[in-house]
């Protein structure tokens, strides 16, 4: 239980990351924080009490193993997580040579 | 970099691309598979491109090369999965599934994690090759 | 089951054509052209052809077990009445789209990567309707939300990539959230087909997961769908793409990733009750006020209409809301004339933008002389989304608020009278601006467009004119199947799971 708890203040760790910092970088960094402290949620929730890890090897008889099901959703959400921070970056990257600055409060040409 | 650095990646960066091809062979084995062995496959052309430069890497995996692989990957796994076709549903395991816990069985899961392996592995070096010409470009101007 | 042979194809297709253009595009010059046409006019078929399927077919609904696997264990694709609808409208306005840039990106500077990117974001969108697996739906909302990122910021401008940045982020957090509930649900009821997560679910008793679920959906779906607290990115994202993306992500993107994944969630898996009806209700008049009012400010052409999109999202909200079935009726109807009608407002901004080369309102004039053809598909446009008859938008319309009366709910058809109106207003301006009154002297030489990107306009303003026959007996059975999903509520599980275990 404090495990989930932990998490759950980590994605919060991340949200303050997104909303405070002004460096552009730091808001991907924070964005990755809150991707990561999900999967991680995710996986913990597939403990079992005593499970061992969900690899079927020739010697071991099938016992109790956690569920292997959210470690392989998991693997697709990293990816996904990894192509959405790639783009960013690219994006950010491209933002400094037009704007001259990382600072977001002063990206600021869209209004109204 | 110096002379220690550029030592050392001549004698660990094959041995990190052979890692990297084992975990995606060994993807119905053990834990990894296609995207983790292809994340690998990519850090040692990355260790390659940090130790010697942009103009060795490149010379060695270029970037078209790494656009075209990279479609070809994806292709074949479209492929693979088309081949489920023949026994009647999209994406079946039609191959032979031999004894477990051999190299060979699995059916068409080797095949899926090899081109996973490959679209993986060369796109996240066309992306870090996209990056640092971005960054020379900016520099030269 | 050899009947629902075809229905991989939409994921197929589109998956293909992107991957091929990519790798064959840089060889041969004019392969990317054709393979997106034959792509996009294979899906239209189909997806017609999915709708036939459908009516013969014994059950009312058509599964198809990928790779096998008999679901609850595998991953299926359900083809019911609201999947062929959605179907039609994303191929349908897909197509001509598809057309239309073959012409307009010859501005930009590599149509290669800008097909293969469409491509990407029609198969996302595709997937997402016709899955029946919750993770599934993540996966295929991801995919055309990254292509959509990327779309955005393709033209590279400066605003372009600010508004890209900011699209990104907010759309990543969203999804997150999107995340959690489904880690929710999976660790509540241990599985992630719909039907079967729909069965335990009406199994176990109410407790705090349902309540929490649903506001973490809401959050998150409600974000890809632009209602009102979560609209903030949508008035950056849209004028800042190129204006076939524009056309597609304000024709179809919120509405496949928002208001689909939003119903189906709420109405077949969770279960609605009348707290979250009024919720939706409320958010929906909210947006529909909210966003003609910030939109009657504005003077650039293509920041109007995404606020406009704002305001129509939430009449379909509204009608989808009120639960009852000609309220249901109303908001899928709307939600299907919105996608004809705003894609051709965005490409008539784009065909402004390519002749004329600005977006500014008050830079414009007398365009209707030059332009004839944009002029007049421009003018049938702004009938519709503003309500007059004998036009689509009319129709949609008055039955949502028909049905508001119905329900009781005289301060909500009141809403929607007043956002009506409101929306005439700020077209009249508009009109006026834009392609009436006295031609400006720097606009004198211009031309217009050519014949493809004419003949998507005029394709999407005749099913504006004609689309009042949706609701005529003969074809009204599109709607009928639609609406009977969603009102069957939970009882999609017994449909599913017994159409499945044949």
């Amino acid at each position: 239980m404090i495990l989930y708890i932990l998490c759950l203040i980590l994605f919060c760790v991340g949200l303050y990351g997104v909303l405070r910092k002004r460096n552009l970088i730091k808001i991907i960094v924070g964005l990755g924080i809150i991707e990561y402290s999900m999967n991680l949620f995710f996986v913990l929730l597939g403990y079992r009490f005593h499970g061992r890890a969900p690899i079927d090897a020739q010697d071991h008889a099938i016992l109790n193993m956690v569920d292997p099901l959210p470690q392989a959703l998991v693997l697709t959400s990293i990816v996904i997580g990894l192509g959405v921070t790639a783009l960013l970056i690219a994006i950010a990257v491209r933002i400094y040579e037009k704007y001259g600055t990382f600072d977001i409060t002063k990206i600021n040409r869209l209004k109204g | 970099m110096t002379l220690i650095v550029k030592t050392i990646t001549r004698l660990t960066v094959g041995l990190i691309l052979l890692f990297g091809i084992y975990i995606i062979l060994h993807g119905h084995l053990s834990p990894g598979g296609g995207f983790a062995g292809g994340v690998i496959v990519a850090l040692s052309f990355v260790h390659l491109m940090l130790a010697f430069g942009k103009e060795v890497a490149a010379a060695k995996v270029s970037k078209n090369l790494t656009s075209n692989l990279e479609s070809i990957g994806a292709l074949m796994f479209l492929g693979v999965s088309l081949l489920g076709y023949l026994g009647g549903t999209f994406f079946l395991n039609v191959l032979n599934k031999g004894t477990p816990f051999k190299l060979m069985s699995a059916g068409t899961i080797i095949l899926s994690n090899i081109s996973i392996g490959i679209k993986v592995g060369v796109g996240l070096f066309a992306i870090f090759l996209a990056l640092v010409v971005l960054e020379g470009a900016k520099k030269g101007k | 089951m050899d009947q629902s042979n075809f229905i991989p194809l939409f994921v197929i297709i589109p998956l293909a054509a992107a991957f091929l253009i990519s790798l064959l595009g840089k060889f041969i010059k004019w392969f990317s052209d054709a393979a997106i046409c034959v792509s996009s006019a294979l899906l239209l078929w189909f997806s017609v052809y999915a709708e036939i399927a459908l009516k013969s077919s014994a059950q009312g609904v058509l599964i198809y077990k990928v790779g096998g696997w008999v679901p609850p264990f595998g991953i299926c694709m359900v083809l019911d009445g609201l999947t062929t609808l959605m179907l039609i409208i994303v191929n349908l306005v897909s197509f001509f789209v598809a057309l239309y840039s073959l012409k307009y990106m010859e501005q930009y500077t590599d149509k290669t990567k800008f097909f293969t990117l469409f491509s990407l974001m029609v198969c996302g969108m595709n997937g997402v309707i016709i899955t029946g697996d919750l993770f599934n739906l993540y996966v295929f909302l991801e995919i055309a939300s990254i292509a959509s990122y990327a779309l955005v910021a393709f033209g590279t401008e400066a605003e372009e990539l600010e508004a890209s940045f900011k699209y990104a982020i907010m759309g990543s957090i969203a999804a997150s959230f999107i995340f959690i509930g489904i880690a929710f649900l999976y660790g509540f009821t241990s599985t992630l087909n719909m039907a079967d997560m729909a069965r335990v679910l009406s199994l176990k008793s109410q407790t705090w997961v349902i309540p929490m679920v649903t506001v973490l959906f809401l959050m998150g779906f409600g974000f890809k769908a632009a209602l009102v607290p979560f609209h903030a990115w949508l008035p950056d994202a849209h004028p800042s793409a190129p204006a076939p993306i524009s056309a597609m992500l304000s024709g179809v993107l919120i509405k496949t990733l928002g208001v689909y994944a939003l119903i189906r969630i709420f109405f077949n898996i969770l279960g609605v009750t009348a707290a979250y009806l009024s919720i939706l209700m409320l958010l929906g008049a909210v947006s529909m006020i909210v966003g003609v009012i910030l939109a009657l400010s504005q003077w650039d052409f293509k920041r109007l209409l995404a606020y406009h999109s704002i305001s129509q999202i939430g009449y379909v909200v509204l009608g989808i809301g009120l639960g009852t079935p000609l309220g249901i009726l109303g908001g899928l109807f709307h939600l299907f004339n919105h996608s004809i009608f705003k894609s051709l407002l965005f490409l008539n901004s784009g065909a402004v933008d390519y002749a004329a080369g600005t977006r500014d309102l008050k830079e414009m004039g007398g365009l209707a002389k030059v332009m004839p053809w944009t002029a007049k598909t421009s003018l049938i446009a702004s009938m519709s989304i503003s309500g007059v008859p004998p036009f689509n938008g009319f129709f949609s319309k008055l039955i949502i608020i028909l049905a508001c009366i119905q329900k009781g709910a005289i301060a909500y058809a009141l809403c929607a009278v007043i956002g009506s109106i409101l929306t005439l207003a700020s077209f009249m301006k508009v009109q006026r601006y834009a392609f009436s009154g006295e031609l400006k002297e720097k606009l004198k030489g211009i031309k217009e467009v050519p014949w493809v990107m004419r003949f998507s306009m005029v394709g999407l303003a005749l099913v504006c004119v004609l689309g009042g026959v949706m609701l005529l007996p003969h074809l009204r059975f599109i709607l009928d199947d639609a609406v009977g999903v969603l009102l069957q509520g939970r009882n999609y599980a017994a449909v599913v799971l017994d159409a499945a275990l044949k």
